[in-house]
């Protein structure tokens, strides 16, 4: 799978992502906010980050890149984007998911591992989990709580859309579970189409034990077999 | 021409939780200002726009609202002329 992992001025995670494609068998090219060109492309990655240092509100500036011009047109033709934490609030502005990333409840910088719940894997991002599988990933953002109105959930949620939740250790949701205050606990989506997934935990960042977790290989290993077909492993 | 200077002003929409807002209300509490009932916090963005009529410079920050400047999802915008000018020539326009 040819993975192009978009860089923003401001990115910090796209060498992680770039390896995370690598280490699942990939080959992963980044392509810099300024340029065009994703002919190539089997998925596309928005890596985390501080795109135009969140000036305006995170990923406001950034979905105006011309990279995203491309971005958007790959998605609305089916292409798979994987948007994860910037990302994530880049692909909302851009309208690429619903809702939006609000300041954390508690008005602080979040940086630690963060237990999660894969809620389906009926998807071509968590077909690799076993459903309702504990994970422990890490979070690293101001803007993790997300919102949308009651209407836009209820439909995520019958839909199957919501990808992940975030858990306390005993993996239910509860307040201290989903410490940035995300309605319903929700730290991972998908869109009606199903190839675009952004969440704010950070799959990249859980690929090898030396780092602490491999349970975002997951993510990518999923990718790699909805596009590598039934029959690859 | 006419140089107009424009204020916006986006904030949380309203029954949205404002974690911002929310702190600084407690910290005023802490403070001893009882009374504070809500604070919401959101910003000021100054313009200036080079426009035929001051009807027109406010469609055009409207728009820049609608397209940028605010998240229609989690906010509102409000647009106000401040005042107005000659565009000079030579100036930085």
């Amino acid at each position: 799978m040819k993975v192009v992992v978009v860089t923003f001025p401001g990115s910090n995670c796209d060498q992680d992502c770039h390896r995370a494609v690598e280490l699942s068998g990939g080959e992963p090219r980044y392509l810099w906010h300024r340029e065009r060109g994703l002919s190539d492309a089997d998925a596309v990655i928005l890596p985390g980050g501080f795109a135009y240092g969140d000036y305006l509100r995170a990923g406001s500036i950034a979905r105006f890149s011309p990279a995203m011009e491309d971005v958007v047109a790959f998605a609305r033709q089916g292409g798979p984007v994987m948007a994860i934490c910037n990302g994530f609030q880049i692909a909302c502005e851009a309208g690429l998911l619903p809702g939006a990333l609000m300041r954390n409840r508690t008005v602080r910088f979040h940086s630690f591992d963060q237990y999660l719940r894969i809620e389906t894997t009926d998807t071509m991002w968590t077909s690799a989990y076993e459903p309702g599988q504990i994970l422990s990933m890490p979070v690293a953002h101001a803007e993790g709580n997300y919102e949308a109105d009651p209407d836009t959930i209820d439909r995520l949620e019958e839909d199957g859309r919501v990808l992940l939740r975030y858990v306390d250790a005993t993996g239910a949701t509860s307040e201290e579970g989903n410490p940035n205050g995300s309605a319903r606990s929700i730290a991972g989506i998908m869109n009606e189409q199903g190839n675009v997934m952004g969440l704010m935990p950070h799959p990249d960042r859980a690929m090898e034990a030396v780092v602490g977790s491999v349970d975002g290989r997951g993510v990518f290993q999923s990718l790699a077999r909805h596009l590598n077909g039934p029959g690859a492993k | 021409m006419t140089r107009y200077q424009l204020e916006v002003r986006v904030v949380p929409r309203t029954g949205l939780l404002d974690p911002p807002g929310k702190a600084i209300h407690h910290a005023l509490h802490s403070l001893g200002y009882l009374g504070v009932e809500d604070v919401r916090v959101g910003k000021t963005i100054f313009l200036q726009i080079d426009a035929p009529s001051g009807r027109e410079a406010r469609g055009r920050a409207e728009e820049m609202c609608r397209k940028l400047l605010s998240n229609p999802v989690t906010e509102d915008y409000e647009v106000s002329v401040l005042g107005e000018g000659e565009v000079q020539d030579g100036t930085d326009s």
